[in-house]
């Protein structure tokens, strides 16, 4: 028997991997994967929770959680190749220059 | 066991080993990869839920726009030396592993102990819910000023993209 609990401890457990990418790893682009990875892990939650609940609320919000990760993608990436382009690395670690 | 439990025991190992998989490998094309099949098991997840539509705009939009853009960029910067990036193991990365691994602990153990009055899935009701329809009379009555703005927001991250991904700012 499939339950609420079981969907929301599988988007718990996937929202922790994707949170520990963005901690542990310092390639841009993987931290990026990572991001997107929790934001699909809340969609399930939104999901799972319209479903068991039947409102129709829940999924029109993963419709717009989608736009936002689209336009956090587009942005996000096109700052990766501009930074790429000033230094040459994609290196987390490298990339200090607003750090005081 | 009912081919219900099945499919989503089939699906959440494939998204979980998936998950883990992308996190943990060195090229980020083949972690491009693993969160493409990721992006997968969760549309299966969401036909489990009889969320057809969500299930469908997930391997439209994600599988197939924004992962062809996360590939795209990766094929553009070209990191001719993957060694460059290597990452060492530190105690700053086991620290936060473990931290995130109490957070997953904690998070259950709310869940576990918290009790759920619904725990039945009507599929009939799910079924109604997850068509087009439904969500289209959703999305332009009560999240119709959302639902414009989003376009705002979207015009905005295009020009955004463009202007930071030219070559010479003028």
């Amino acid at each position: 028997m499939v339950t609420l609990t079981s969907y929301l401890i599988l988007s718990a457990a996937m929202f922790i991997i994707g949170a520990t990418g963005v901690l542990v790893r310092r390639n841009a682009i993987i931290v990026f994967m990572s991001i997107e990875l929790m934001l699909n892990s809340v969609n399930l939650t939104l999901v799972a929770f319209s479903a068991f609940l039947g409102d129709s609320t829940g999924q029109a919000l993963v419709f717009f959680v989608m736009t936002v990760a689209a336009a956090e993608a587009a942005v996000g990436l096109a700052i990766v190749i501009a930074l790429f382009r000033r230094k040459q690395t994609v290196n987390l670690d490298e990339i200090n220059i607003l750090k005081w | 066991m009912t081919l219900e439990s099945i499919l989503f025991i089939v699906f959440a190992a494939v998204g979980l080993a998936s998950a883990l998989l992308l996190v943990t490998r060195r090229n980020p094309i083949i972690s491009a990869l693993y969160l493409i099949l990721n992006f997968f098991a969760l549309a299966g997840l969401y036909l489990t839920l009889h969320a057809q539509f969500i299930a469908v705009i997930q391997i439209l939009v994600y599988a197939g726009a924004i992962m062809v853009l996360f590939v795209f960029v990766i094929m553009l910067l070209n990191l001719r030396d993957e060694r460059s990036l290597r990452e060492g193991l530190s105690w700053k990365k086991v620290f936060a592993a473990g931290v995130s691994f109490g957070l997953l602990m904690e998070v259950i153990y709310i869940l576990m102990t918290s009790a759920s009055g619904m725990t039945e899935l009507l599929p009939a009701k799910a079924t109604e819910i997850g068509t087009v329809e439904a969500i289209g009379s959703r999305l332009f009555t009560r999240f119709l000023f959302p639902f414009e703005v989003t376009s705002v927001l979207l015009t905005a991250a295009i020009v955004g993209a463009i202007l930071l991904a030219k070559k010479k700012l003028d």
